[in-house]
């Protein structure tokens, strides 16, 4: 992968070689000209994070689940991996013993809240169609924008059934205080390594359908190689939403958030 | 994916520092653990700015390789195409990433003659 950029001094050069590390990148610490032009007009020094709004939006959001004694779980996961109906299992589960609110972020439609409805959680929906085909992933301020819609203060844990989407989520912080991933085993071993930003946030990756481990030619330890290489540290916990199997061992990672 | 919304954020900070003036080149550094895709950023910036008072400045893309450092035997190595999080020379798994996840603005440059306007 050639990842050509150029330097103050006006070289220009390519990472993609290996053992190209001579020179010395604390020199990208100052701002440089890196546009590979001149211009005649002002230079205006900038230096802020692009992500900056969203993570102060995402501090005032965990702020207030603190403040109101509630944990926050944000759920990531690929479309279909099992994210609502894992919950469903969950919150059948959890009934009665943990107060649980669900902030369910859709591209469209009400079907997974839908489905959600009747097990006793407290659901706000948000959905982030916006006229281009919908946001990928929920932000900060949309997760905020559900917060009057849940009465925190009678709540123990708030789940956030985040987009269907390995890419986006992982890039936003919406105020969470643990990420866990839901991986179905019909995605095959290798996503760890193209999705390494999502598997590396999450610290805790829940896999999904291992009823299917007899009929699929599923390589469970080369996938957790690969979750190895990218995120060391990670969790690991085997589970199938449909037959119940693991189910308890996820209800128990959850009570553990609460303490 | 997403590069939509980000443009939003980045037209927010560029109207804030550009206060008026004519942007020509908005420099963003950018690390390889960000999952944006350069070529889209460019593409919806011109969506997102145009018919505002930043139609016409394009966005330049510095890309910063990710490098991880081992705690054990501080050695830094390039995470790679194929992403692997381990040391280069010693193997473990025990490093902390040093670049890659940069994403910001860093400068904007103006046209010319339009400093004296703000």
């Amino acid at each position: 992968m050639g990842r050509f950029h150029r330097h103050k001094d006006g070289t220009v050069h390519d990472h993609g070689d290996a053992g190209d590390h001579a020179h010395n990148h604390e020199a990208h610490d100052t701002v440089g000209d890196h546009s590979g032009y001149a211009t005649g007009g002002e230079r205006i020094e900038v230096l802020e994070r692009i992500f900056d709004e969203n993570d102060k939006t995402a501090a005032a959001n965990r702020a207030q689940f603190a403040a109101a004694g509630v944990r926050v779980v944000n759920l990531m996961s690929s479309p279909g991996a099992g994210k609502t109906t894992l919950l469903r299992e969950t919150l059948t589960r959890l009934a009665g013993q943990v107060r649980v609110g669900i902030i369910e972020g859709d591209i469209e439609t009400s079907l997974d809240a839908d489905k959600l409805a009747g097990f006793g959680a407290e659901i706000a929906l948000i959905n982030t169609g916006n006229g281009f085909g919908g946001e990928c992933h929920l932000d900060a301020p949309m997760v905020r924008s559900a917060l009057p819609r849940l009465p925190l203060g009678d709540l123990d844990l708030v789940l956030i059934e985040n987009v269907g989407n390995l890419v986006c989520p992982a890039e936003f912080d919406v105020g969470e205080d643990a990420r866990a991933m839901v991986y179905a085993i019909t995605e095959g071993e290798e996503k760890p390594l193209k999705y390494p930003v999502m598997f590396r946030s999450c610290g805790l990756v829940v896999v999904n359908k291992v009823d299917l481990l007899p009929y699929l030619g599923f390589d469970m330890a080369g996938f957790r190689d690969n979750l190895r290489k990218v995120n060391p540290a990670a969790e690991v916990m085997l589970v199938s939403a449909r037959t119940g199997e693991g189910i308890d061992g996820w209800c128990d990672w959850l009570r553990a958030r609460l303490s | 994916m997403h590069e939509l919304s980000i443009c939003g954020s980045i037209a927010d900070i560029v109207t804030r520092h550009a206060a008026g003036r004519r942007v020509k080149v908005i420099n963003v550094r950018m690390g390889q653990l960000r999952q944006v895709v350069p070529d889209t950023l460019v593409y919806c910036w011109e969506l997102v700015s145009a018919d505002t008072p930043l139609a016409g400045s394009r966005i330049s893309i510095e890309a910063v390789p990710a490098r991880i450092k081992c705690r054990t035997c501080a050695h830094v190595t390039d995470v790679g195409a194929v992403p692997v999080f381990a040391c280069g020379a010693c193997g473990g798994f025990d490093a902390e990433v040093v670049s890659g996840e940069e994403f910001l603005i860093t400068s904007l440059e103006l046209e010319e003659n339009e400093g004296a306007s703000a």
